[in-house]
């Protein structure tokens, strides 16, 4: 399977199953768009050539090139993966990742939270040390052969349990080492509580902070709301800045929320960056459809757009060295992932799960609060096992909708929680999510293209 | 080749015999907490 397609003033051909990318001219997009159709070669040699106003000989020669890509296995490559079977079903899944709910409340009461303000639909609550710490031996227990374990400390607002996360942190390192374990600790906060003790320990002890800003003050202000009603910009953004300045290069994420509200946010993204913060991420908003915040139908092709010019102000930010970095377009053609992680997805379920603070367990930090999706408690461990194996299941070959999709090997087969948000089904897809998550493959690939053109005209 | 530019990238078909140690960062963990894309993720085995 092939895509190709055409974005500022690019011409690409991505090869699904092998994960190549070509950066192609006018001719070129047109003899390879014609083969994928079927066309027969006597045939493009003569349409291609009248055309582009060139001798067929030259088609023919670009048809020789396009037969030694196809040879190589760049190109019209098979699907060589779905027979093989990887057999998920069977396959033995160790824990690697948890994200700790150390908090169920929050001093923000943004309207749009997943999360219901913090309280995931039910009681305000803190995690204990010690559910905290069976948490991390519970990790540590089942996670087989696995080095680098994943912790993330998260609510609610993981700050208004500060002293626990320092804790368990302590605890963590007391032990890694003689289990052979390397504790990778991510803080997600909404900056409210940042003081100078946080900013020391997260910049020592926290391998990845996530703070969340939604750009512009009257977009931030107009949903991120103090428990007083009071927007937070002008609380956060200064302790953001000194977080970030002292963090020494160690990995952030300046993280937003787009809504119907801002369905122009590439502003909200510049912004972030007018403010210093070069690492940044932006995502949709996750609610039912029927909130007033909620993207649209007619906010679609006004999402895609904004896309687009977000990554063509990348390109030229970076030229003058002004260059940020967007999460999604952070796409990495030569060390990515390999094939078991682009089938396999974010592991939710198996190797990854929340734990809520009274130490249940559920596929994901976004189906915390669904009884029906609970999976067990650190203590007895997983005891739904039907359950976890549904989850297991939950890849990119086992979506009907995907099997046509070019981009199910970038994606995964996408989020289970959208999914089932949208679907009623963990195996169903989020169309909407499916549309926007293509245009941004779409234009993080174009970006490595301009980016190889570049390099290749100064040499 | 005159009318193709061909990117560096990862073979997958490869990565089939040589991945599969996850040790890679659990995607969703690492910004976004609401999609799933692993095209951004880091291998561990090529970043060493």
């Amino acid at each position: 399977m092939i895509h190709t397609y055409q974005l500022n003033g690019c011409n690409i051909v991505l090869d699904v199953y092998s994960g190549s990318v070509h950066l192609v001219d006018e001719i070129a997009y047109d003899v390879i768009n014609r083969i994928d159709a079927g066309e027969d070669r006597e045939q493009i040699v003569t349409a291609a050539a009248a055309a582009h106003g060139v001798e067929p000989a030259e088609i023919r020669e670009l048809l020789a090139d396009i037969d030694e890509l196809t040879a190589a296995g760049k190109l019209f490559t098979e699907d060589v993966y779905a027979d093989k079977a990887f057999d998920y079903k069977n396959r033995s899944t160790v824990v690697k990742a948890l994200c700790l709910h150390v908090a169920h409340t929050c001093n923000l009461t943004c309207n749009y939270c997943f999360a219901a303000q913090g309280k995931f639909h039910g009681d305000r609550a803190l995690m204990s040390f010690e559910v905290g710490k069976r948490a991390l031996d519970f990790l540590v227990e089942n996670s087989g052969n696995r080095v680098n374990l994943e912790v993330d400390f998260f609510g609610g607002e993981p700050l208004m349990n500060w002293d626990v996360v320092k804790q368990l942190v302590a605890y963590a390192r007391s032990i890694e080492k003689d289990a052979g374990k390397n504790f990778r600790f991510t803080l997600t906060t909404n900056g409210v509580l940042i003081d100078d003790d946080v900013i020391e320990f997260a910049n020592k002890e926290m391998h990845n902070v996530v703070l969340s800003l939604d750009g512009r003050p009257q977009v931030h202000d107009k949903l991120r709301r103090t428990v007083n009603n009071k927007g937070s910009y002008d609380i956060i953004v200064p302790k953001f800045q000194k977080l970030v300045e002292s963090r020494g290069g160690k990995g952030y994420y300046m993280r937003g929320t787009f809504t119907h509200d801002n369905v122009d946010f590439t502003n909200d993204v510049f912004h972030m960056a007018d403010l210093g913060f070069d690492q940044l991420s932006m995502e949709p908003v996750v609610c039912a459809p029927d909130e007033p915040w909620a993207l649209t139908a007619e906010d679609l092709p006004k999402v895609k757009e904004q896309y687009e010019i977000l990554a063509k102000e990348m390109l030229r930010r970076n030229r003058e060295g002004k260059g940020f970095t967007f999460y999604h377009y952070m796409i990495d053609l030569t060390g990515g992932p390999c094939i078991y992680k682009r089938i396999s997805g974010c592991g939710s379920g198996t190797e990854y799960m929340a734990v809520t603070p009274w130490g249940d367990l559920y596929p994901c930090h976004q189906f915390v609060g669904d009884e029906k999706y609970k999976l067990g408690n650190v203590f007895d461990g997983v005891t739904n096992t039907e359950l976890r194996d549904e989850f297991k299941l939950c890849n990119a070959y086992a979506r009907p909708d995907c099997k046509d999709c070019w981009a199910r090997l970038y994606c995964s087969g996408g989020c289970a929680a959208n999914a089932y948000h949208a679907t009623g089904s963990i195996r169903g897809i989020y169309e909407y999510g499916c549309e926007l998550f293509r245009k941004r493959m779409e234009c993080a690939i174009m970006i490595k293209a301009v980016e190889a053109m570049e390099k290749a005209n100064k040499e | 080749m005159k009318h193709i530019q061909t990117l560096e990238t990862r073979d997958l078909a490869q990565s089939v015999k040589n991945g599969g140690c996850g040790e890679c960062q659990t995607s969703c963990q690492s910004a976004c907490k609401t999609s799933c894309g692993v095209a951004n993720q880091e291998c561990e085995k090529c970043s060493k």
